[in-house]
């Protein structure tokens, strides 16, 4: 039985045929309608959520499964005091496979070392988010036909942004590719990211503070929201909240092929002005989490078309 | 003071000046009903100076806790007064309830059942790293 934790417990060969098969499934939807036909999945959803959870619970109907599931700790026995260990060895009982978000970091590893079905980490506090990280590998893919040698500039909150370090961690595996981290001094990436995943690989990186500065030379530009959740002090929220805000007059010396993610949600981190910019991805990033979510769904219950 | 005063026991040599203090503690060695002897800042001409940690008696050693906190150490263990094992300690890879995360967001904070486990991520800096959240030890 395989658990997805973090993006690394996949390989790169992982990784790509998941992207093949997630392609495969664009094209030919069809043929998934029934590939999951009686089996079900179980989100269960301790911190809100409206992009992950339903992308899965849709990502599950599509392949003709069932979905159960909790979408806020509230409505579960962890309003009780349950120990999310129980929790999953519970819920393991009813469904074939857990997508859980939990705002304690490790809490997915945790549940993973006790549950019968396979678990997928859908987000642990400012920990990872390995199924975004595949949502944007395949985003990145269908925009510039590779995930190999090209620029991407991560820029906002990349302390505590968990697609970020789950996102580093995977590109870190692939040839040539260049980063630059934009953030203030406060938000910086943590030290664990550059000295574990980018310096032992040998990756060189830049840390600047502006984002002019960097922009023409980027291929991605990985945009994050300032998140309220993650500070315990709201003055630090405040304060650097708007640090960053991406608008159509700050794009006009950007490539032309500039592929603009966000993870989303967003606050203001990016004007509605740049929606209608074609350079804009991030709403084809939501659509494809979806199938990556089919793909990835298929894999760890060894199911196949 | 010669190991062999030892005559069924543990002998720790090479034990950085000033650290067995700490190992008596993590060792829990105030519970052991036989003799313990500390010899703090003996002479040594490799390190200057050592401390030196002598058990009357063949206790199962936590060597994980020994390597973490002196990986410099020498473990000699003694059998009918002879010397029948010697072996250096390294840094364990990993050490289970031997740490504590202190990152408020980790789950290990709130869920007191789960093993508290930390994985080696750099030898060089002996930097342990909480499997559950990525904090770093310190």
């Amino acid at each position: 039985m395989r658990h997805l934790i973090e993006i690394t417990d996949l390989t790169v060969e992982e990784i790509n045929r998941l992207i093949t098969l997630a392609e495969n499934i664009i094209t030919n939807g069809r043929r998934f309608s029934e590939v999951c036909k009686g089996k079900k999945i179980a989100t269960l959803f301790f911190e809100p959520s409206t992009r992950t959870r339903l992308s899965f619970e849709a990502a599950m109907i599509e392949l003709g499964g069932y979905v159960i599931g909790f979408s806020s700790s509230d409505c579960s026995s962890a309003a009780k005091g349950e120990m999310v260990t129980d929790t999953v060895r519970t819920v393991g009982c009813y469904a074939d496979i857990i997508a859980m978000r939990h705002p304690k970091e490790g809490a997915p590893l945790a549940a993973s070392k006790y549950s019968p079905v396979p678990i997928i980490n859908a987000g642990d506090g400012g920990h990872n988010h390995p199924t975004q990280t595949l949502a944007d590998l395949l985003t990145i893919y269908r925009e510039k036909s590779r995930l190999d040698s090209f620029t991407i500039g991560f820029c906002g909150d990349l302390m505590f942004g968990r697609t970020v370090h789950s996102l580093i961690n995977a590109l870190s595996r692939y040839e040539n590719i260049n980063f630059i981290f934009i953030s203030p001094e406060e938000l910086k990436i943590p030290a664990y990211i550059k000295d574990d995943t980018l310096k032992k690989r040998g990756l060189g990186f830049k840390e600047v503070e502006r984002l002019e500065d960097v922009l023409p030379d980027l291929d991605v530009l990985y945009m994050t929201r300032v998140q309220r959740e993650r500070f315990f002090n709201e003055a630090d929220y405040i304060r650097l909240k708007d640090s960053y805000i991406l608008e159509p007059s700050k794009l006009y010396r950007a490539k032309k092929d500039l592929c603009i993610m966000h993870p989303l949600p967003r606050v203001n981190e990016i004007s509605h002005s740049v929606d209608n910019d074609p350079r804009a991805c991030y709403f084809k990033q939501v659509q494809n989490g979806k199938y990556i979510r089919m793909a990835l769904i298929m894999k760890l219950l060894e199911l196949e078309a | 003071m010669k190991i062999d005063e030892v005559f069924n026991g543990i002998v720790l040599d090479h034990i950085k000046a000033g650290n067995s203090m700490k190992i008596y503690k993590y060792l829990d060695l105030d519970r052991l009903e036989c003799a313990v002897a500390i010899i703090r800042n003996v002479k040594s001409t490799k390190m200057g100076k050592k401390d030196i940690i002598k058990i009357d008696a063949p206790i199962e050693l936590n060597l994980d806790v020994l390597g973490y906190i002196d990986s410099g150490i020498t473990v000699n263990i003694i059998k009918n007064g002879v010397l029948s094992q010697k072996f250096k300690l390294a840094l364990p890879e990993e050490l289970i309830n031997v740490l504590h995360c202190k990152n408020p967001r980790c789950i290990t904070t709130v869920e007191n059942q789960l093993d508290s486990v930390f994985k080696l991520s750099d030898r060089e800096s002996s930097v342990y790293r909480c499997v559950y959240c990525d904090t770093e030890n310190s």
